[in-house]
Order: structure tokens, then sequence, then C-alpha cells
């Protein structure tokens, strides 16, 4: 349970889970904001106005999955780091988009282990992008490649030669 | 001895805005801050903040602290000194300062207290050995002195000051090995333990440390599970390898102050201990003191900034600043703190509140 492990349950997960029909079109956000906390930037972030969060800051956070480009900006806007981005408009693939605030940085190419949210690794993957600008405020957004059906178990990432580096 | 108009104690969240505020009313403010830089634990918080835009949401408050000390700097109406601490209030209303190794007195036609907290302690065996941090500590010497204050950490208490002092570790390259917290739940915010765990650090509720070991300094813990009622489970003790504990059990207001100039105190486990009675207006007992931010009672810095505002327009509209737009401002600056504390994780503020204006 999330309140006792910090970990969010498949029926958490499941509740703010776009359509397998949606996440095939391309890429879009994932809010995996669970507790009702006073907070707002994801909603004044999102160019699209895609993200409502009503009159009450405490309100949970409700994505408007035809709106959302997945763009990744309410993703580096979010305090909780909780905002994912999720793609599977490839076929042999899956496109995770996640905020990362450890350096030094992965480079584009490299082999990282995919992590899930239990913290436990589930395998390898590939750094496609590490998206970098001053608006971002030192959270960068990394793009990892990963295996199709960790699309949704993805949510973290450690670098494999990051100790040697140091 | 000085005579000063409104005089701001404590350059923290609550310090800043408080200044700031009466200031821009156009009073005389003094901030007297006994560190020797502004910006209390605000230059310590390395993650971007919650609540609205208008208590800077999304930005760090490490930034927040440099933007509100610029704005502070550039008013001439400002006066701002450091290195000076308040030490006590006397019945005339005289403030006594040391002030850069210098005594000094000072009479402030008002007054806003906003000295924040201290840490509280936690009873374990060898809780004086070297090695055993209390959270404040340990983001000092990493975030201001950049000093890596251990290699592997054991964490106790969950609550945000634990989650966000576990994640500022992470980031410096230092293992976190556990977080313990004694309580049947994560007591900080969740997007916070939810970001910890899967970077693969155990969250650990019911749990508390029971012994630290070594012998000149840290080099371990036994830690042990809790029952319902709070009792150590015999037989569930673990060690844990480990060159620092770090505590983060709770915050006391700092109010000292409150008491010498004689304010009514009240005891209110739910804002963190003794802490002064007030009305909305953020005036205590005693006419011309004011209270802002965590002296006040624990809460986040969000809070903490919006109570320094409603103190210095208050505080500076009693003596005649602000003209017209004073009333619309001090309903902005409470619909503000009502939307900060309305959800859920508001309401041990909320039933706190409402016993100390009872």
């Amino acid at each position: 349970m999330l309140q006792v492990t910090g970990i969010p349950t498949k029926e958490d997960v499941a509740k703010v889970t776009p359509s397998l029909e949606r996440l095939q079109k391309g890429p879009c956000a994932v809010i995996e904001c669970f507790q009702k906390i006073p907070c707002n930037p994801c909603a004044t972030s999102c160019p699209f106005g895609a993200i409502e969060r009503g009159n009450d800051i405490n309100e949970l956070p409700v994505i408007d999955w035809d709106i959302c480009t997945g763009c990744g900006i309410c993703v580096v806007n979010c305090p909780g780091l909780a905002i994912f981005v999720v793609d599977l408009s490839q076929p042999d693939k899956a496109v995770v988009k996640l905020p990362y605030e450890f350096l030094p940085l992965p480079k584009v190419g490299e082999t990282v282990t995919a992590m899930s949210r239990e913290g436990s690794a589930l395998g390898d993957a590939k750094v496609l992008r590490v998206q970098d600008n001053k608006a971002y405020d030192r959270t960068r957004l990394v793009w990892l490649e990963v295996q199709r059906d960790w699309a949704m178990d993805v949510r973290h990432f450690s670098r494999k030669e990051s100790i040697n580096e140091q | 001895m000085e005579h000063k108009e409104i005089v701001v104690v404590g350059g923290g969240p609550a310090g800043l805005c408080a200044a700031l505020q009466a200031a821009r009313m156009g009073a005389q403010v003094t901030l007297l801050e006994g560190d020797d830089r502004l910006g209390g634990q605000l230059v310590k918080q390395t993650h971007m903040f919650f609540g609205s835009q208008k208590q800077h949401a999304g930005t760090r408050g490490i930034d927040i602290a440099s933007m509100l000390v610029k704005q502070l700097e550039e008013m001439p109406n400002v006066e701002i000194r450091t290195n000076a601490m308040v030490l006590g209030r006397y019945e005339d209303g005289a403030l006594t300062v040391e002030e850069n190794d210098d005594f000094k007195v000072i009479y402030p036609k008002k007054s806003i207290f906003a000295t924040g907290a201290s840490e509280k302690m936690l009873m374990f065996a060898n809780n004086d050995l070297p090695g055993v941090f209390g959270a404040g500590a340990v983001q000092t010497l990493m975030n201001v002195y950049g000093v890596m204050p251990a290699k592997r950490v054991l964490m106790i208490g969950a609550g945000n000051i634990g989650l966000i002092v576990s994640y500022q570790l992470m980031q410096a390259g230092v293992e976190v090995a556990a977080i313990l917290d004694a309580g049947p739940r994560i007591g900080g915010y969740l997007v916070h333990a939810a970001k910890i765990r899967r970077a693969g650090v155990p969250i650990m509720t019911r749990h508390s440390i029971k012994e630290a070991l070594g012998t000149d300094k840290v080099t371990g813990a036994v830690i042990v599970q809790f029952d319902e009622k709070w009792q150590p489970i015999p037989g569930t003790e673990q060690t844990v390898e480990c060159d620092a504990i770090c505590l983060a059990v709770g915050l006391s207001p700092f109010a000292d102050l409150f008491w010498q100039a004689g304010c009514e105190m009240k005891f209110i486990p739910e804002l963190g201990g003794h802490v002064a009675a007030r009305g909305l207006d953020m005036q205590t007992s005693v006419e011309g003191i004011y209270v802002a931010g965590d002296v006040g009672g624990i809460e986040e810095a969000s809070s903490a900034m919006v109570e320094g505002y409603l103190a210095g327009l208050n505080a500076a509209a009693s003596l005649g600043y602000g003209g017209e737009q004073v009333e619309q401002q001090r309903h902005e600056f409470e619909t503000q703190l009502n939307d900060l504390r309305s959800g859920p994780v508001g309401e041990k503020i909320r039933s706190g509140l409402a016993k100390l204006q009872a």
C-alpha cells in the first residue's frame, strides 16, 4: 500500500493509465499523483491546457488525453516528480520519458538498468535522448527505449557505470 | 539605543515575506537575522516547491530565497542586519541584540517574530555517538558547505523532511540504507516517498531505532519493529550497517521571545508544542507583537511565506500604511492560506489552529 511502502499499487496505477488505443497513437502523460496535496504546477505549466486541477488546488489532477501531446513539460515541472510520458506508437518497443535529477547524466545510446516503482531492476533500457534546457530548471527529461510490456512499469533507471566515473 | 518602526526577527521564508510586505506598504522595516545570511531553511531546499504559483510553486526553495532576498535588498526602506541575534524582549518593549560582537537595544513600534523551529531529539542507546545527526545538520553540511556527511545513512522519520533529506543524500552520492518511521503510515508527501522508493530505498513504517552501534563513531544501528501501540516487538531486532544516523523526527516552535514578552501561550500538539495564541491578523495577546511561520505552528514553507505576508500587512496597516488596498490584500492572503490548508494533508494544522483560536 502506497501510504505504508511508498509503492503505488496496481489499482492506483490502473486509475491513471491511458487506454492501449491512446498509447498506440503516440506519447501521452501519465500522472501518478495519488494524494490530495496543495499543488498545481502540472496544470499551470501545460502549454495545451490538458490538465485540470479544479478550483481547489488540493484536488487530484485530471488530464485530457485527447489534448495531451506528451511533450513532457509537466514532467519536469511536477514538484513530486510524479509524471511520466509513455509512448507505444512504435510496433516493437516502448518509449518512456521520465524526470531525472542525478549526476552524472547518462549519455545518449547508453545502456542503463530500468527500474520499477518498487526499485527493482527490470532489465536493460537504452537512453534515446536527454532533454535539458534552462526552463527545465535542472530536472532532466530522459527518454528510455524499453521492452514494450514494461511501458507502465519502468519509472526510474540506474546507470551501470556511474560508480566508475566518480 | 535605537527606535524602529517595524522589526522582523528571523530571515527565513516567513520573516522575508513579512519584511517585504510591510516595506511594500511603505513602512520602515528592520530585519534581524542571527545567521550570517538570509533565507533560513529555504537555502537547503533543493526541491521544487508545492503549492500554487502565488507561493512560487515549481521553483526550488533555494531559488525562492535568492528571489525574496533580492527584492528586499532593492527596497530603500528596508534595513537588513545579519549576524544580529535577538537575545531577549523586555517589559518596556526593548529587544536586546548581539550584533557582530556588539550589544544593542532596539525599541520597535511593532515586532514580527518569525524565529522558526528547532529539531526534536530521539531517545535511544548511544544517541550521543559522533555520526548521529539532525536532518538540518546533514542539509547544512551538504547543501551549504558541500561536505559529504557520510557514506551510508540510516534515516529516522518518513515525514517530508526525512524524505527530502534522503533524496538529497542520494543526489550527493550517499547511500541511504533505509528510512524508518515508528508510525503506521508515511507522514510526508507520497510523491516524495515514491521517488525514493523507486530508486531502491526501503521505507519501513512501524520501525524505529533501538540503539546506535559503535565505540568512537557510528558503525551501525539496531532497529526494531513496533506494534499497534507503538511498543517494540521483542525478537524483531535487526542490525543495519551505516556510518551515520540521521534524525528527522519533528520540529518544535522556537518560541522563547513570545514567552519573554508575556504572550499568552498554548500547548497544541498538532502545531508542534507551545505556540503564542493569536488572532486571524497574526497578532499575539501582546499588542504590537505578531507571529509568522513555523514558530506559530509547524507547517510547510509555502504557508510560512503567506503567514509572513499577512503578519507584515497587518503590522504595517496598524501603523496606518497601505491605504485602500489593505482589505483586498488581506482577503487574498487569507484565501491563499485557506487553500493551502483545505485538503486532507491540512487536517492536522486545521485542527491545531481551531484550538488556537478557541
